[in-house]
């Protein structure tokens, strides 16, 4: 009955909108822009197919809009861009914390500042969690691989959902771009979350009431239930309650709870060759595959290396990094960009190992080498085995 | 157009009283122009719970605290690019999109210019005031050449958009002008906006006593809205006047009213030209 084959060939970002029509999203606006369009492409195509809606919007401010709209229509909805599109939809962002809309924005990274490069790196991962004004915290996945991408990006979609919050996605050029076998599971074998929606009357409802999860259940546009979005400080009603401080801090304090109250759900870290390990590399993305290839050859040369790679990098996994800082006595940080990650792994390592932060900046992946060449220089003298 | 309604009936269906009395200043259009628009909504018969309202930033952002509507309030600017997700994802809303002139025409000028190119069955309601009031009274767009705003000490230098025309050119379908003092009109132009099956666009010309008005000396609510009548033209009477004569008058009327594919149909006849059921899970 099924023309497509389950296991397929995959570009990075056509896993993102199939990963996304799998998890149940039917509204995609998109804006083009390298290296992210093909995600926009296979959405335009795929999207009427399951009776769900594609559109091109005047740019990355106006998508982000449209998916706020469709989501509160009810809708699961997603954009994708790339870094200085990233930039433009920080506005919505923002609003849509405070709005509380579930929405997913996947960010393939390309090199910056400005225009800067159309390839790849790993530069707005600060950006995705401070970016926004506010400040509050963030949920964002970062994939190593095709698959991952496609798993992720329903992850992702799932938690925008439960916790009605904004879910990025920060893949990047060399993952968007690259080609991996993906199997699709059937759709009852994927688990999928929905918002939560009001249990009480409509009389009684008030739209912005937080439950005992500190997540409001607001139904979709068009019901009994009267709903009130505002991006304003607003009261359980929805009311603008801007001028009280004590609105203010409620707000603002209940929506970075909402977030915080799952960390230890939402952060995932595998470790390779960890349990005696001596020198750590951590490290996120493509990356990661990189490195995990440095921490074998280091093995083989006699250095007991080992590799933790985080899926999850906000909220960053300060438990599983301060657990390793106390273990071992280096971690060696390799990211594509000026040093980001590493200041983080700083603060959760507290002291408590020496940091040796490796970069790359000039739009192409961190090689094995490069990582086993900060290793080799770091490790103790006596684990290296001398020429033959 | 029937009976109108007692004012306190109207409230009682469409606002929530109990918040009332409302943040704005004495003498202000908002009231106006709600009233206008919520008259409407109950002339056309369709049920209020099938009407949202995607609300921007500035004075008339506050309209959902007291609008007894679902309300979509987020952003400055981009009410037309919120509107247009909302009824694409949406098409059994009836979606209002609420503006003032300086969201609608500099920060969401580029969002409005693309809803109307695409013929979005979405009914946008400007209110033009002249001013960003919320702010204080900085000039806007739609300021008139030579008037005073905060940020205009001198006079204003740049010319104002002319809404109508601007919505025109892009592709709008249904283009209105009209005023606060002619309420009988606003109603029966929104009530056609609203059954206008595409984009719609109703400009309303209103009233900004205490900062427009007062910065410019237009004096109160009520002698700014004298001067606005003595300057409203009707556009059959426009039609036989010249340029010259026109300038600085407040031409009220529609300019345009056609029927063109509207988008959200389009792209659903689409959906059901290519949907396979197999994959609809």
């Amino acid at each position: 009955m099924r023309a497509k084959p389950r296991a397929r060939l995959m570009l990075g970002n056509e896993a993102c909108a199939e990963g996304a029509i799998a998890a149940g999203v039917r509204f995609f606006a998109g804006y083009p822009i390298t290296p992210a369009t093909e995600t926009a492409e296979v959405m335009a195509r795929r999207l009427p197919e399951v009776g769900g809606v594609y559109i091109q919007m005047e740019d990355e401010l106006g998508s982000l809009s449209a998916v706020v709209g469709a989501s509160a229509g009810g809708v699961k909805a997603m954009t994708a861009t790339s870094s200085p599109g990233f930039s433009l939809m920080q506005e919505f962002i923002s609003s849509a914390i405070i709005g509380e809309y579930p929405l997913v924005v996947a960010n393939v990274m390309r090199l910056g500042p400005g225009i800067g490069n159309i390839v790849a790196s790993q530069m707005d991962v600060m950006q995705a969690r401070w970016g926004a004004h506010g400040g509050l915290p963030m949920i964002a996945f970062c994939p190593s691989s095709v698959r991952e991408t496609f798993e992720l990006t329903i992850r992702a979609v799932n938690w925008s959902e439960r916790l009605r919050t904004p879910v990025l996605l920060m893949t990047d050029g060399v993952v968007g771009h690259m080609r991996e076998k993906v199997v699709i599971p059937e759709p009852g074998e994927i688990e999928l979350w929905n918002r939560p929606l009001p249990a009480v009357p409509p009389e009684e409802y008030q739209c912005f009431d937080p439950g005992p999860d500190n997540v409001p259940a607001i139904p979709p546009f068009g019901g009994k239930y009267r709903v009130h979005y505002n991006a304003a400080i607003h009261d359980f009603r929805g009311v603008t309650t801007m001028a009280d401080p004590k609105w203010c801090e409620y707000g603002v304090r209940r929506l970075a709870a909402k977030i915080e109250a799952h960390i230890d759900e939402l952060t995932e870290t595998h470790s390779v060759l960890m349990d005696d390990a001596e020198i750590a590399v951590f490290a996120y993305g493509p990356v990661a595959r990189a490195a995990e290839a440095s921490v074998r050859q280091a093995r083989e040369m006699g250095i007991k290396a080992g590799l933790m790679r985080t899926v999850t990098l906000w909220p960053f996994p300060e438990k599983q990094v301060r657990e390793m800082a106390k273990q071992v006595e280096v971690i060696v940080v390799p990211e594509m960009n000026l040093g980001q990650m590493v200041l983080e792994v700083e603060r959760c390592a507290a002291g408590q190992a020496q940091i040796e932060s490796v970069t790359r900046v000039d739009s192409m992946l961190i090689t094995p080498k490069q990582v086993l060449d900060r290793i080799t220089a770091v490790a103790p003298r006596r684990q290296i085995p001398w020429p033959s | 157009m029937a009976k109108l309604k007692p004012l306190t009936e109207l409230r009682k269906e469409h606002f929530h009283f109990s918040r009332f009395p409302t943040t704005y200043c004495p003498g202000c259009g908002i009231g106006n122009v709600l009233q206008a628009v919520t008259r409407a909504i109950d002339e056309t018969g369709r049920p209020p719970e099938s009407f949202t309202f995607a609300v921007g930033i500035g004075c008339y952002g506050n309209i959902g605290n007291y609008l007894d509507f679902d309300e979509l309030r987020l952003s400055h600017g981009r009410v037309p690019a919120m509107a247009t997700g909302l009824k694409l994802a949406r098409p059994d809303l009836n979606v209002i999109a609420m503006m003032g002139d300086g969201d609608a025409t500099a920060i969401g000028g580029n969002h409005l210019i693309h809803a109307a190119r695409r013929n979005i069955d979405i009914t946008a309601i400007i209110l033009n005031n002249h001013t960003y009031g919320m702010t204080g009274g900085q000039y806007s767009p739609a300021t008139r050449l030579g008037d005073y705003a905060t940020t205009a000490p001198y006079g204003m230098l740049e010319p104002a958009f002319d809404i109508c025309k601007l919505a025109e050119g892009a592709g709008a379908t249904f283009v209105a002008r009209t005023t606060t003092f002619r309420m009988v009109q606003t109603i029966d132009i929104v009530r056609r906006a609203i059954e206008h099956p595409g984009f719609a666009l109703v400009e309303i010309d209103s009233q900004c006593p205490v900062i427009y008005g007062r910065m410019n000396r237009w004096g109160d609510a009520v002698s700014m809205l004298k001067k606005q009548n003595a300057l409203t033209v009707t556009l059959e009477k426009a039609k036989t006047m010249t340029p010259e004569e026109l300038k600085g008058k407040i031409v009220v009327g529609i300019f345009k009213q056609a029927v063109e594919p509207e988008f959200t149909g389009e792209y659903y006849k689409v959906i059901n030209r290519v949907r396979r059921p197999q994959d609809a899970s």
